[in-house]
């Protein structure tokens, strides 16, 4: 008698054994769960300070000074409105923004959302490759070495790297932000000027000033952070009851995103500015005019802060945007299934590192066009996603005594037109950079 | 065959071919027929929407429904809990798929026509949460249903059959209107429940943990993560859990109730039996990474001079449960532990041999302050399946079987 006919359906069970192994749990969500634990709002701020960020800030300190400094406090009040509500969603629903949108809202709006989505976060990744490609120039190594090899570390270590090993390795690079400060300190910057001028606002009027100040702030709020945010708090299984903590955590997240974008602007300002690097246009150019001025060290902690920036991001952004979408649209996504199991969700991850580094690597520089592009989808998509998120966070038959107060929602919403307004100057600015002198840090 | 969404928008007309409405919604009414739609909601702009029942439907196409009375026979619209909708509680939720064991999220429905008395009932017979349903709802309005039909033939299905979707609805009064029962989901193993359970948010995890029977409510809950367990334990009234935790190992019990707030796990011990209480309570003294914390205390006990067949009659006549069954131990004349038996030695033995002739050498136990750390090396250098905990008497107070171990080293991989 064979083992089949004693057990019926044997092969069945043991095939499904092999999926449903509740040990080896699925990389996302144990990542996700670990953004968790050290604070999903903590997290969400670290992986925002992203290559595009770095590049805008250092732009910044070099071509205003202290001057954009005070748009720091708006800024995080700003970030906290915003993603407090996605913390209040996740913690009262239990369910991810992608689920939530697509329960109210339906199929449609929710493609749309994941589409648009899904090519910000493309010219996202493709920004990050171009951040890994800048830092290791500065190191003395040609791109087309170091973006293949960091898409390849990438993928492997995130689909074939054990969740330990991927937790280390990400508590690590959040450390190495400290990176920033020690290049601020090292700068020997006028700490009683810049405390001052983050009180004291400082406003000018023409055109390159207001673009410059869109950008800041289109560059810190990235719509992906929402979803992302969410679903850490969703994974940790927090209740309404630890909403308090939650809400905690969002506010020293977003601090901490604002104090680390405070040292970089620092940074630049102390040197490039005073010394009269005025026009530099990236982050790279910055790390390499900070070495005469501020010494090696500061230079190379820089460039390297850079390179950490853009590899963590690079680590999280395919992995969250391929999950976010299969999730939404309901496919089945993560990284222990088989190809042949969830093909989409692994396609999505394939061409957002594939092409994000591929574009990189083709001679010339046509990947500002593609961060053009990205900037422009993100336009589009940042109004809508915080439209959602405000209709969502108000609605009391979904979240009771936590809806957002008739005062909450006056805020969010105004919060809301506001970020909406300047990202919309800014895909303008984006589409005709003849008529606007282009994006700062792009 | 049609798919839901094709019905949805689908201009209705009455037997005189006069336009009556559109069609807005799909009723069904599990109460009464569980795959069929009952009633169409039929919206009909600025004016009050009627209903057309599944009696009064003459034929139905992509896009059109043709009714078998006039306009005036159809009766106002107003709302019912027990009615489930389409569009408002289906489409773009989750549900359960009880065979394939996971949480989906519907897509589409697919419904057949079935021709009773000249009318045209629809019945839902598969619900889509593939790839067909999304590109479906995506071109529906913006390209016409044939050409959808023609894309959707050369694409990959993934339909689950409606007798084994489980809806899941987390108010227990409409649940109860809805007739929506877990049934289903008691047959599952409690791992893949589990899993399920983990796919879902907290109010609905409640609601099925809610409606389960105690003892496989305590089978899922064992198999959970220990966050999800506290979470929902903590939010079952303490009668309730004090239920469930009764069907639960006592060690599995004790290490459940040590992750509750104080207050609440000895709100759930005043609701167990004396005994029982007793027995976690006595666990829950022990250090969580100690053997002691480790050891389960149902085991079966027998002297080590009794033959095998008095020891397989004695194992029928207690109580205990069959699957955890691994091992007997042994008692000498003083009440102390003399060794194990397995039950493979016990099964291929003969009638009349002892217990002492037959058990396992060299006879092995830790006491119950022994580390984790121990367990595992023994575990590992002799092949255990179970091990014993013997307190300073060298009685027997718990035993420790391999499962425990596994737990414990899969939490440290």
């Amino acid at each position: 008698m064979d083992l089949k006919t004693i057990i019926p359906r044997t092969e069945i069970w043991l095939k499904r054994a092999g999926r449903v192994n509740r040990n080896t749990r699925r990389l996302w969500r144990r990542l996700a769960l670990f953004l968790a634990v050290v604070g999903p709002g903590f997290i969400t701020s670290n992986v925002d300070n992203d290559a595009g960020g770095i590049s805008t800030y250092s732009v910044v300190g070099a071509k205003y000074g202290y001057a954009l400094l005070w748009s720091l406090i708006p800024m995080t009040i700003a970030l906290y409105v915003t993603e407090e509500m996605c913390a209040r969603l996740g913690v009262v629903t239990g369910k991810g923004l992608s689920d939530l949108i697509r329960e109210e809202f339906g199929f449609r709006p929710t493609f749309f959302v994941m589409v648009t989505g899904f090519l910000v976060d493309l010219g996202n990744v493709v920004a990050e490759f171009v951040g890994v490609a800048a830092a290791m120039e500065i190191f003395h190594v040609n791109k087309l070495i170091a973006v293949p090899i960091a898409a390849i570390a990438v993928w492997i270590l995130v689909l074939r790297g054990t969740y330990r090993q991927v937790e280390k390795i990400f508590l690590v690079a959040c450390l190495f932000y400290v990176a920033y400060i020690v290049s601020a300190v090292l700068a020997r910057p006028d700490w009683l000027l810049a405390a001052k001028s983050v009180v004291v606002p400082h406003m000018q009027f023409n055109a390159p000033y207001l673009l410059m100040l869109t950008a800041l702030v289109g560059t810190t709020i990235a719509p992906w952070q929402f979803f992302y945010l969410q679903a850490g708090f969703v994974e940790k299984r927090v209740g309404p009851r630890q909403y308090p903590q939650a809400r905690a955590d969002v506010l020293v997240g977003s601090v901490s995103c604002m104090i680390i974008v405070f040292f970089i602007i620092v940074c630049t300002a102390a040197t490039l500015y005073i010394s009269g690097h005025r026009n530099i246009a990236d982050a790279k150019d910055a790390a390499l005019a900070l070495v005469p001025l501020a010494g090696r060290w500061a230079g190379l902690l820089f460039a390297f802060g850079l390179l950490n920036a853009s590899l963590f991001a690079a680590s999280i952004l395919p992995l969250s945007t391929a999950h976010v979408i299969c999730e939404g649209l309901g496919f089945e996504g993560g990284v222990d299934y088989k190809f042949r199991e969830a093909p989409i969700f692994y396609w999505l991850y394939t061409i957002l590192i594939a092409v994000g580094a591929g574009v990189v690597l083709i001679p010339g520089e046509s990947y500002i066009k593609i961060l053009v592009f990205s900037q422009v989808a993100n336009g589009i998509w940042l109004p809508i996603v915080l439209i959602f998120i405000v209709l969502l966070a108000n609605r009391r038959d979904l979240m009771g005594e936590y809806a957002n107060t008739k005062s909450f929602s006056a805020i969010a919403w105004a919060t809301s037109v506001a970020m909406i307004v300047l990202t919309i100057v800014l895909v303008v600015a984006a589409l005709f950079p003849s008529k606007f002198g282009g994006v700062p840090g792009l | 065959m049609l798919h839901a969404t094709e019905m949805l928008g689908a201009s209705a007309y009455d037997v005189q071919g006069n336009f009556v409405g559109r069609v807005r919604e799909l009723f069904i009414e599990p109460a009464e027929q569980a795959s069929r739609v009952a009633r169409y909601l039929l919206g009909r702009g600025k004016f009050q929407p009627l209903v057309a029942k599944y009696d009064q439907v003459a034929s139905v196409a992509p896009g059109t429904m043709r009714l078998n009375v006039s306009e005036k026979a159809l009766e106002e619209y107003h709302s019912n809990e027990a009615w489930l909708a389409v569009q408002k509680d289906l489409l773009d939720q989750q549900i359960i798929d009880t065979e394939g064991r996971k949480v989906v999220r519907v897509n589409d429905l697919d419904l057949t026509e079935h021709r009773v008395n000249g009318s045209v009932e629809l019945r839902v017979s598969l619900a889509d949460v593939g790839l067909t349903g999304a590109v479906g709802r995506l071109l529906q309005g913006v390209a016409p249903p044939s050409l959808i039909r023609r894309i959707q033939e050369k694409l990959p299905t993934h339909m689950i059959r409606w007798e084994f979707v489980n809806l899941i609805e987390p108010d227990p009064l409409r649940r109860i209107k809805l007739r929506v029962s877990h049934q289903k989901l008691a047959h599952l193993h409690p791992a893949d429940l589990a899993d399920i359970l983990e796919a879902l948010s907290s109010e609905e995890r409640q609601s099925i943990i809610d409606s389960l029977d105690e003892e496989s409510a305590a089978e899922t809950l064992a198999e959970l993560d220990v966050r999800l367990r506290r979470q929902i334990v903590e939010k079952l009234d303490p009668e309730k859990a004090a239920d469930i935790i009764e069907e639960m190992q006592p060690d599995q019990a004790a290490d459940l109730l040590a992750t509750l707030p104080a207050d609440t796990s000895k709100e759930v011990l005043a609701e167990m039996p004396q005994h029982e209480a007793s027995d976690v309570r006595k666990l829950m003294k022990f250090d969580e990474n100690t053997a002691g914390g480790m050891m389960n205390t149902q085991f079966v006990l027998v002297g080590e001079a009794a033959t095998r067949e008095e020891v397989i009659e004695w194992i029928r006549h207690i109580e205990h449960d069959p699957e955890q069954l691994d091992a007997v131990f042994l008692n000498d004349t003083d009440a102390k532990f003399a060794g194990v038996v397995p039950m493979g030695r016990l099964l291929l033995a003969s009638a009349g041999e002892t217990m002492a002739s037959i058990r396992s050498e060299p006879v092995l136990s830790l006491p119950p302050d022994a580390s984790e750390k121990d367990v595992f090396e023994l575990f590992d250098k002799y092949n255990l399946r179970v091990l014993a905990v013997i307190d300073e008497n060298g009685s027997i107070i718990g035993t420790i079987t391999v499962d425990d171990v596994v737990t414990r080293l899969a939490a440290k991989v």
